[in-house]
């Protein structure tokens, strides 16, 4: 499977690291190319500086062929942005947005992205630790 | 008219001075605190610190209830969420958004904003227009018809000059509708001779540009 990742933070990183270590071909994508220090030394896919919410730039990371695409930037709305352009520009069969604003994902979730938000997944872990 | 603005900068500014000027009902909504003051001490009160994008923010507002979001900030993706959140979870029924980058353009009309402003676009044919040499300026585009207005100037050495309208071959979905010289403007019939140094003012489609500014100026 062909992945393009945009941003290179925590997870960013570790999902790449995952992905490549199943044989997957993975691009990551970020501004700050600092931001990829945080890879594995074993990567073997292409770390790559660039703007995801840039169409060029989405175009030079392989993105014509990508099976799936994730947005994981630190910025709700860049992901949005990003992730709404391979889904309705690019046609990626696959896109996944994080969205930290619970409410935001729940909008952009019902409008069709598939969206994943960390504090309504953490808050609720948490709970469960805390009383269950 | 109740019209929310979103991003309390320079352009967000100048936007609610004309818009209050105008008699509306205007909100803005801004995240720095500093921005914040100076509007309220500059328009009174019309401002709300906070984030525009965010649904919370825009409920409290009474955004169900607003004419139109204006969304001005500098950051494109912010101008999207903001209007995408306004249309789709508010039914605002018309949204408007500046757009910084004109790649963008394509996409936000596919993604369900109703009007887009390029400010980098504006400011590069304001150039254009300055630009002594500039063969062909665009003096506006006609919203919706993928038509525009251009003005060209016929130069001395031009083949069309001392032709005849009828004689030229101008490219399909092409008119001219004026001609300008010295001693004013006329519109021009199949008779009318072409003049060194007049301008053209035409309706054009994009693609048929560089073959109305051949046969006008070559």
């Amino acid at each position: 499977m062909k992945v393009v990742i945009m941003g290179c933070g925590r997870v960013g990183a570790q999902l790449a690291a995952l992905l490549d270590e199943d044989g997957h071909k993975v691009t990551v994508l970020d501004i700050e190319p600092y931001s990829f220090r945080r890879l594995p030394a074993s990567f073997k896919g292409t770390a790559l500086g660039g703007d995801g919410t840039d169409e060029d730039s989405l175009k030079k990371a392989g993105i014509e062929e990508a099976d799936a695409f994730v947005a994981v930037t630190q910025g709700d709305n860049r992901n949005v942005m990003a992730a709404q352009i391979a889904k309705h520009i690019f046609n990626v069969p696959k896109v996944v947005c994080r969205i930290y604003d619970p409410l935001r994902e729940e909008l952009y979730h019902t409008l069709g992205l598939e969206t994943i938000s960390p504090t309504r997944i953490g808050a609720q872990l948490l709970k469960d630790l805390v009383v269950g | 008219m109740y019209i929310i603005v979103v991003g309390g900068g320079k352009v967000g500014f100048y936007l609610t001075t004309a818009l209050l000027n105008e008699g509306h009902e205007v909100l803005v909504l801004e995240k720095d605190v500093k921005r914040c003051e100076f509007i309220t001490e500059q328009l009174g009160s019309v401002v709300q610190r906070g984030d525009g994008c965010e649904a919370r923010t825009l409920a409290e507002v009474g955004t169900e209830r607003a004419n139109m979001l204006i969304a001005v900030t500098d950051e494109d993706e912010d101008n999207l969420v903001a209007c995408q959140v306004a249309k789709r979870m508010f039914r605002v029924p018309r949204t408007i958004a500046r757009i910084n980058n004109p790649k963008n353009e394509k996409l936000f009309k596919k993604l369900g904003i109703d009007v887009t402003v390029s400010s980098t676009n504006i400011i590069l044919e304001h150039i254009e227009e300055e630009v002594p040499t500039h063969p062909l300026v665009h003096l506006l585009t006609l919203t919706g018809g993928g038509l525009n207005i251009v003005e060209l100037k016929i130069p001395e050495n031009s083949r069309a000059v001392g032709k005849r309208m009828k004689e030229i071959t101008v490219p399909p979905d092409s008119v001219i509708c004026l001609m300008i010289g010295k001693w004013g403007a006329l519109v021009p019939t199949s008779d009318t001779i072409l003049e060194a140094e007049a301008r053209i003012v035409a309706v054009t489609r994009p693609e048929a540009e560089g073959a109305l500014r051949v046969a006008l100026t070559e």
